[in-house]
């Protein structure tokens, strides 16, 4: 949609432009909206922290730099390096699995949780209410109470053993695959209100007349979800599974808190590392091409579903 | 047509049986955090804690104890970097966006581009550079600095939100202020911002939440100075205790306190704030 504005904007300046030429009335009473100089703090700002440092951050990349002193450029040397690297590619792999596993469950759910609480149910209000609550809370905070659940004398275990099944008590986090799955659990549970509520949004677009039409006609809640309501909430389809993608390829803070990007480095993701390398090995240069790399992923992804997304419009 | 039925009883029992297995973390962070460290040893995760002690509280609290110091610090940096953030936000982002908005010339919808191709832009590779030059200038570790970086961080999200609520506002009020004769600065100060309430309040909640929020900007530009934000310090603090969970869940919840206070007085700003700022 805000494409679609700012093209009408567009299309309106060009309009506009035989009458702006002659400087009449019209004119000055058009300029007198707003000084164009009022822009310019939040452009400069915006061009100089965001534009000149990504530019900068991409020209690393192909450098030795080790943040200080002297830097040689080495071309490609940093990628060849990230992909002859196993742990490198463990994280790709790891950075990969948890984005798109984030991005299937907490849709699912959400998309669950968004049509039980769409309308019917007496206590709704308070449900949305508390569904959304754990995305306002700060993810690493969130982390940590998750970390006792996972914890070896933590609640998991005890409810196991409560339930007799002492059998498959574990260290959790101490497993690369069990403590990857842990690292998706917190993420899923903590965005689930999210994708909730935008599906939400979505659905109140939904216009009742046409689902009571489709129940008149003997089709059931299935048949009524995937024939009626599928099709008007495509565009909330869209927006929570690219924001979900974008959110999970960029995963750091749950990482951090639980598992430090252990066992033995079988958990890092792409930021993790970006944040190891750079600050904590001071290879800026190699940290700057897994950065490039994890932007080129994320805009790749982002365009290729834009695209899919729109194409079944 | 869709009754309060039988199964609609029964949607609503499951439903409400899912959203509290969805809260028992926020259980057990309050019951662990009102134990004493023998009672997590010693009890169940799941139990009430027999009796319930605010040591851990007083413990982080208390002026004299150790522990507090971080922790109230940790707090004013959070408190005055996120009202620096939105201070900035609002008093940069929404004038841009109202020449934004309201111009008609062909360079202002390109630079409009720039901060829509902005909001896309992934942060991390800019980071680094932009920790080369905050070292330079020697706004490593001040708040202010942290500030800045912030308001040029979110400021494409800031104009974005402001420029959807600028469109949908008529011109009239702004003609008949200019026919009375008041001057450009006059009718932005006194007409159009003040009518732009609900927009101040998307940015505020949506950027305020994010900078209260956020953990690696702060742990790579404040970490180990004194202005480290409260996810730094939580992060530090529990890297020196081990598995000291009523602590940790003290200190956790002590940081989550502010915000959840205020998204229960404003839960619907906020919910709506997420969505109206994405639908955009």
């Amino acid at each position: 949609m805000s494409v679609v504005t700012t093209q009408t904007t567009a299309a309106a300046a060009q309009l506009d432009r035989p009458p702006r030429r002659r400087r009449g009335k019209a004119t000055s009473y058009r300029l007198s909206f707003g000084h164009w100089w009022w822009a310019l703090p939040a452009v400069v700002l915006v061009i100089v922290t965001i534009y000149v440092t990504t530019a900068f951050g991409a020209f690393y990349a192909f450098t030795d730099w080790s943040g200080i002193g002297k830097w040689n450029w080495v071309g490609l040397e940093n990628f060849q390096k990230i992909f002859k690297n196993p742990e490198m590619l463990g994280s790709l792999k790891n950075t990969l699995i948890l984005a798109f596993g984030f991005l299937v469950l907490s849709n699912v759910i959400g998309l669950g949780f968004a049509l039980a609480l769409n309308r019917g149910l007496k206590s709704r209000y308070v449900l949305r209410t508390l569904v959304f609550m754990p995305v306002v809370i700060a993810p690493i905070a969130v982390s940590y109470i998750w970390k006792f659940v996972f914890a070896y004398d933590g609640p998991l275990n005890q409810t196991l053993a409560l339930l007799g099944l002492e059998q498959y008590q574990q260290d959790w986090l101490a497993e690369p695959t069990l403590a990857l799955a842990a690292i998706l659990i917190v993420m899923v549970w903590q965005s689930i209100g999210f994708a909730m509520v935008i599906y939400l949004a979505g659905l109140a677009t939904v216009p009742q007349e046409i689902e009571e039409a489709a129940a008149l006609d003997g089709a059931g809640p299935i048949r009524r979800f995937f024939s009626v309501v599928w099709y008007q909430i495509q565009p909330s389809i869209a927006i929570a599974t690219t924001l979900s993608l974008i959110q999970g390829l960029r995963v750091f803070d749950q990482v951090m808190a639980l598992t430090a990007g252990g066992p033995a480095g079988a958990t890092q993701t792409l930021a993790t590392q970006v944040y190891q390398q750079t600050f904590q090995f001071g290879n800026f240069g190699f940290g700057a091409a897994l950065a490039l790399m994890l932007s080129l992923l994320i805009l790749v992804f982002t365009v290729a579903q834009q695209r899919l997304t729109r194409d079944r419009d | 047509m869709f009754r309060y039925t039988k199964l609609t009883l029964l949607r609503e029992v499951i439903t409400i049986l899912a959203a509290i297995a969805l809260l028992v973390p926020f259980y057990l962070l309050i019951v662990t955090s009102l134990k004493t460290g023998e009672q997590v040893l010693t009890t169940s995760s799941l139990s009430w804690p027999q009796p319930p002690t605010t040591e851990n509280f007083q413990f982080l609290l208390s002026p004299d104890s150790t522990g507090s110091e971080q922790v109230f610090q940790g707090l004013l940096a959070s408190a005055l970097i996120t009202a620096g953030a939105i201070v900035g936000l609002i008093a940069l982002g929404a004038p841009a966006a109202y020449v934004f908005a309201r111009s008609t010339s062909r360079w202002s919808s390109r630079t409009f581009y720039l901060f829509l191709i902005a909001i896309i832009l992934p942060t991390q590779l800019g980071v680094l550079p932009l920790y080369t030059g905050a070292r330079r200038l020697g706004l490593l570790g001040s708040p202010w600095g942290m500030a800045f970086i912030y308001v040029g961080l979110l400021m494409p999200l800031s104009v974005f939100l402001y420029s959807n609520f600028f469109r949908r506002l008529p011109h009239e009020y702004e003609e008949s202020a200019a026919i009375d004769g008041a001057s450009k600065t006059r009718i932005f100060v006194s007409i159009v911002f003040p009518l732009m309430g609900p927009a101040t309040g998307t940015v505020a909640i949506l950027a305020g939440l994010i900078v209260w929020n956020d953990f690696f900007t702060p742990l790579i530009f404040l970490n180990g100075s004194d202005w480290a934000t409260l996810p730094v310090v939580i992060y530090n603090y529990v890297g020196s205790l081990i598995s000291q969970w009523n602590l940790i869940f003290a200190i956790v919840l002590i940081s989550m306190v502010p915000i959840l206070v205020l998204y229960f007085f404003a839960q619907k700003k906020f919910i709506q704030g997420y969505a109206g700022g994405l639908k955009g």
